[in-house]
């Protein structure tokens, strides 16, 4: 605008604008000089390549936040991203230059050899941020006396409003600022900058070659002296020769506020995109507005704030801040202000706020024209190594999991369904029902590719996104089954790392929910997925170690959830008990079998006899407990009692003795039938006909009770009895018929034994049976005292 | 520590003196006789720090509010602590987030009225005294908040001996420390604001928004000289009782106390606590208890954090709010117990029944919980078994 500044702004050779990545501040001040220098071309900190991409940020389809992704043509999985937001400098830089038509140009070292480097660097993104972050920044902030450097930057840069000044000053301030500090701490530390800045200033070189000396460069602040040094263009070669290099593809894809702050995973390192942003785009009291927009947003969340709330904030933040000495209030200050003012001092609204505003849900768009996203790439590989073709034909896929393809093909659909592209869905598999085969139904549709697409914001190859999104799926499940499903998921698909968090999640779900009903639903995903992954050779230490910490939850809370229950949630619970119990007799099955292995019995604590053992005898005593408390409905009791005579921890004639109790006339009838019903419902009529005591029991009870009573107990009794088998029924029937006084004279002639068998066992036809059960139990011949044993046992 | 202050507040509160009468003419403590406050049980902040104020005062260059003894610079010194110019160190009053006391120190400078919330035990009252202390110089402007606290308690009592005299007249007029506070731009304090009923409360919206005391029967008015503020405490676990109005609400800013932020700084505090206790009631020294110490804060605070100090594993939280203050009771306990039926040195067996008596408040849910937390957490853990003895022994 003011021609007469040409020659001040460019009196040192070209414009070098030194910058903070991200800075509000820093981007207000470069489209100032930008606009009082009207350099004839603008070079940016970035990846060369990219020039192509530059006139895409004029598209209005593209809205920052958006990143430029880097990537290994042949291994998409080793990429790199340069965020932009709108209030970035080089976004500001860069659609300045496309506004007035003056070319842009990226000069930093080319992405080619950035991504050649060794693996453990792969990150520029954090690179970057090293080389503000780190030292110069504090120590500049040290010789001004303030002991925490972002927040100095920001009080003397980022926070700079608009207004009438000189705008090449605080640059030049900056770059002898920065000149000072990399004459003490030279660029020893950071042996890639002399890389990168050899580079830059080659292509500074050549830019002044075409354009002459109306040059403007936006760069980190730190490389500021290094672009003035004078080399020789022989030097900056030399360096640069033989890099290595790796064939790379550029594009534009869409970024979100929540990944542009330090919290999330890639971080280019700011923590309050939305505060920033803010900064940036408003035009005038910037504290005035921000805290009216919070107003506005716990507004929306029905808190009442009003108008006197936020002058009393204002107040508050501006007093803070002449309190600590800060020129203008910043984050800190609003924050505080916030929570005192408007949130009662409680961090929950400051919670909503940071996410809403300070971090803020801002998502980028790119445009069609942008090229293809790694993720479609990476899937095209994995479908060409495969042999999987799409095809938009339905067809069935039947899987054998011992082969590595087939093993690596049902990985790979599981890991697509998880991100919920859904080309394959799992059908029965006909025939077999072993763990190893698998049958899917494929059919691909076009949208599935825009789901691709979507999917690529999850990472750059299948796995890796799979993993990102299983990760961010756990944190965001309410229900425990719903986590225990995505454990059994993650085993399916592969994705080892993301069971951590997965486990994570899990642990806490289950701590904190105190429905035991849940925990008890749970529990039998978790075992089977904890057996399944040992069939995968999964390492599955963190599960067993999440499934035991489940049961012990179980254990301690099902009696107190036990008691003062109604007949419908007494038969829930019921099925909750009868899972858990086969679970922990599963689980026990595995631990032992984990023990056996070699693992250590980390389970075992000071108490525990043995890692499964304890876990079984903990439930038995669960079970006697339940059995033995009178505020347990009967049906419970009954089952309790059922599961420990089947186990062998209940001798028969205390069996008895409880149904003797649970049948005596004090109880109330309707809970004796229920209590029948748990301890012998859902086809366990084979224990009454077996067993005359019981039978007899039951018979004794029903005779004795009331008529108005049986009205009552009747249905209970026909749902109990209606479920056995005809057989069993008949059986039962005829004993019954027989009547007491027969059997006892039946028992009588058979010298008190079960009917059905003699009273002395007839040796010559057991041992006949010997051999064949011999090859049946696979028993050596030298073992024979086991034999006698078992056939003694089968004999009674 | 309360206690004692409401003491001296009614006491002075009932001597009839006149609202114009200057501060220095007014008795600062109750009684003439008890004059000397380093022979009382619990001196107030003023006295006890008289020295630190002192020298933070004639260091103190920069501006002050009106009124005001010290700039909010040196107040939030006076509080957090720290080495002045000339050397003389200041104790820290408060060992938490500095931040805290800022925003507690700009509220008042501010004119608005401060809130301190918080669960029992996090140094509220404590906090509130010192800024009184340190900003006026006087913490003695006391309102105890109570179920029974009546209206005149916060605005103003008759002299009725004096009323049926001589009738209606300022000099039968006994203004409560509120209405001092406001003649004479000083710091008044209100304890426990939520258990003042809720139309008592209210009486202080006018004094707040208005900073003006009507007195109808005399016709009159006295408003609020310049340096005038108020700073209530609250007890967070009580919310319900006597909720704020929105309107009340409204004037206060509000700062939440939190619990110590990490386990040293906690056991930090209960070993300085226990001590000073331990001390002052002659209880036999008991030597090395620095783990049962650990042990139990540990315990306190994986109990009410709803998570262990690995960060592995969530428990669940029982009803009661283990503050520190309940910490140090336990560990004062364990130590009396040991050292009069023990061996003398603090053992499991000790704290465990302290331990089970605070966490067990609710007798059914909250058994459930310290069950699950002895078996998920407490058994596995190394080193700890004797301590799950105890608590199983105990628990039983």
């Amino acid at each position: 605008m003011n021609d007469t500044r040409w020659p001040q702004a460019y009196a040192s050779g070209p414009l070098l604008l030194g910058v903070r990545h991200h800075g509000p501040g820093s981007a207000r001040a470069v489209r100032g000089a930008l606009d009082a220098a009207r350099p004839a071309v603008v070079l940016v900190e970035g990846p060369p390549e990219a020039d192509a991409l530059i006139p895409l940020a004029a598209d209005p389809g593209l809205r920052p936040p958006v990143a430029l992704l880097a990537h290994a043509v042949d291994e998409p999985g080793r990429s790199a991203f340069w965020p932009f937001a709108d209030f970035s400098p080089e976004w500001v830089a860069i659609r300045w230059a496309l506004e007035h038509g003056v070319p842009a140009h990226f000069i930093d070292l080319p992405a080619a050899h950035t991504l050649a480097r060794e693996k453990g660097e792969q990150d520029p993104g954090a690179k970057r941020e090293g080389e503000v972050r780190g030292d110069p920044l504090a120590v500049l902030a040290e010789a001004a006396g303030h002991d925490d450097p972002e927040r100095w930057w920001e009080d003397i840069v980022e926070h700079r409003g608009p207004g009438e000044r000189d705008p090449f000053v605080p640059f030049a301030a900056l770059a002898d600022a920065m000149g000072a500090l990399r004459e003490r701490y030279d660029a020893g530390g950071h042996g890639r900058d002399l890389f990168r800045e050899a580079h830059m200033r080659l292509r500074l070189r050549a830019a002044r070659k075409e354009f002459g000396e109306q040059v403007a460069v936006v760069c980190g602040a730190w490389h500021v002296p290094a672009l003035r040094e004078k080399t020789t263009v022989a030097a900056d070669r030399a360096l640069l020769k033989g890099l290595a290099k790796v064939r790379t593809d550029l594009t534009w894809v869409p970024w979100t506020h929540r990944r542009l702050a330090r919290s999330s995973g890639y971080g280019a390192g700011i923590a309050s995109p939305g505060w920033y942003g803010h900064l940036f785009h408003a035009p005038d009291r910037p504290v005035e507005r921000w805290l009216t927009k919070v107003a506005r947003l716990l507004r929306e969340e029905d808190r009442i704030v009003s108008s006197a709330h936020v002058i009393e904030a204002v107040r508050l933040a501006e007093t803070l801040a002449a309190l600590r000495g800060r020129p203008l209030p910043g984050l800190g200050e609003t924050t505080d202000a916030v929570r005192a003012v408007m949130g009662d001092g409680s961090d929950v609204p400051l919670a909503l706020v940071h996410d809403r505003l300070v971090v803020g849900d801002v998502l980028g768009e790119v445009p069609e024209s942008a090229p293809a996203v790694p993720l479609q790439r990476d899937l095209a590989r994995q479908q060409r190594a495969l042999r999987l073709k799409p095809a938009a034909l339905e067809r069935e896929l039947e899987l054998d999991l011992r082969g590595d393809t087939d093993a690596g093909r049902s990985r790979l659909l599981h890991r697509l369904r998880l991100l919920g592209v859904g080309w394959g869905e799992p059908a029965r598999s006909r025939g077999s029902t072993g763990t190893f085969r698998e049958t899917w139904r494929l059919r691909w549709e076009p949208e599935l590719s825009v789901r691709v697409a979507e999917a690529g914001v999850w990472g750059t190859t299948v796995l890796g996104a799979a993993q990102a999104r299983a990760e961010a799926d756990a944190t965001a499940a309410c229900a425990l089954a719903d986590v225990t499903a995505l454990a059994e998921r993650c085993l399916l698909a592969g994705l080892p790392n993301a069971l951590p968090v997965v486990m994570r999640v899990l642990a806490d779900r289950a701590a904190l929910d105190t429905d035991v009903g849940h925990l008890a639903q749970a529990l039998p995903a978790l075992v089977r997925s904890l057996r399944y992954g040992d069939v995968r050779g999964t390492d599955t230490g963190a599960l067993a170690g999440v499934a035991m910490g489940l049961a012990e939850r179980v254990f301690v809370g099902l009696p107190p959830a036990c008691a003062a229950l109604d007949r419908d949630a007494a038969d829930e619970m019921r099925g909750h008990v009868d899972a858990v119990h086969s679970a922990v007799g599963l689980l026990t099955e595995t631990r032992a079998g984990a023990v056996a292995g070699g693992a250590a019995a980390a389970g075992s604590g000071p108490f525990g006899a043995g890692p499964g053992g304890g876990l079984r005898d903990r439930w038995r005593a669960v079970l006697r407990a339940l059995s033995s408390r009178d505020s347990v409905p009967g049906v419970l009791r009954g089952r309790a009692v059922r599961l420990l005579l089947d186990d062998g921890a209940l001798r028969s004639e205390e069996a008895a003795r409880l149904m003797g109790l649970a049948l005596s006339p004090g109880t109330a009838p309707a809970d004796a039938a229920a209590w029948i019903e748990g301890f012998v419902g859902g086809g366990g009529g084979l224990l009454l006909v077996h067993d005359e005591r019981l039978l007899a029991l039951v018979d004794g009870w029903l005779r004795g009770v009331s008529g108005e009573a049986f009205t009552d107990v009747l249905p209970l009794l026909r749902r109990t009895f209606a479920a056995y088998e005809p057989g069993v029924r008949r059986t039962l029937g005829e004993l019954v018929r027989r009547g007491p006084a027969d059997r006892a004279a039946g028992r009588a002639a058979h010298g008190a034994v079960t009917p059905g068998f003699a009273a002395e066992p007839d040796t010559g036809r057991a041992d006949a049976v010997l051999p064949v059960l011999r090859l049946l139990l696979g028993l050596d011949d030298d073992s024979d005292m086991r034999d006698d044993n078992i056939l003694a046992g089968v004999g009674v | 520590m309360s206690a004692m202050s409401v003491t001296s507040a009614s006491a002075s509160a009932s001597s009839p003196v006149s609202t114009s009468a200057s501060a220095s003419e007014r008795p600062t403590t109750a009684e003439p006789g008890q004059g000397e406050s380093a022979q009382a049980l619990r001196p107030h902040a003023e006295h006890a720090f008289a020295a630190e104020l002192t020298a933070l005062a004639a260091q103190d260059d920069r501006p002050r509010p009106a009124r005001w003894k010290l700039s909010p610079w040196a107040v939030a010194t006076y509080l957090l602590g720290g080495t002045l110019p000339d050397g003389t160190v200041i104790t820290p009053k408060y060992v938490g987030p500095r931040r805290i006391v800022e925003v507690a120190v700009t509220t008042l400078a501010t004119d608005r009225a401060l809130l301190l919330l918080g669960v029992p035990g996090t140094a509220k009252t404590w906090v509130s005294e010192h800024l009184a202390a340190a900003v006026s110089g006087d913490s003695t402007l006391l309102v105890q908040g109570t179920a029974g606290t009546p209206e005149e308690a916060i605005r103003y009592g008759w002299n009725y001996a004096q009323l049926l005299a001589h009738g209606p007249s300022r000099d039968a007029l006994v203004p409560s420390p509120v209405m001092r506070a406001m003649a004479e731009g000083m710091t008044a304090r209100v304890e426990e604001l939520t258990r003042i009923p809720a139309d008592v409360q209210d009486s202080l919206i006018t004094i707040l928004s208005e900073k003006t005391l009507p007195v109808p029967e005399l016709g009159q008015e006295v408003q609020a000289v310049r340096g005038f503020n108020l700073i209530a405490t609250a007890n967070d676990r009580d919310r319900g009782v006597n909720d704020l109005s929105s309107a009340l609400r409204r004037r206060f800013n509000t700062v939440v106390l939190p619990l110590p932020a990490s386990a040293d700084a906690e056991v930090d505090i209960v070993t300085r606590r226990v001590e000073q206790i331990g001390r002052s009631l002659d209880l036999p020294a008991v030597p090395d208890g620095i783990e049962e110490i650990h042990r139990v804060v540990t315990v306190f605070r994986e109990l009410r954090d709803g998570i262990t100090a690995d960060g592995r594993t969530k428990v669940k939280s029982p009803s009661g709010t283990l503050s520190t203050a309940e910490a140090i009771s336990v560990v004062t306990n364990g130590l009396a117990l040991s050292a009069h039926f023990g061996d003398g040195v603090l053992r499991p067996a000790d704290v465990a029944a302290g331990i089970l008596g605070a966490v067990v408040r609710d007798p059914a849910a909250d058994r459930v919980v310290w069950q699950e937390y002895l078996e998920t957490v407490v058994r596995e853990r190394e080193g700890w078994t004797d301590f799950y003895r105890a608590c199983r022994e105990v628990s039983a």
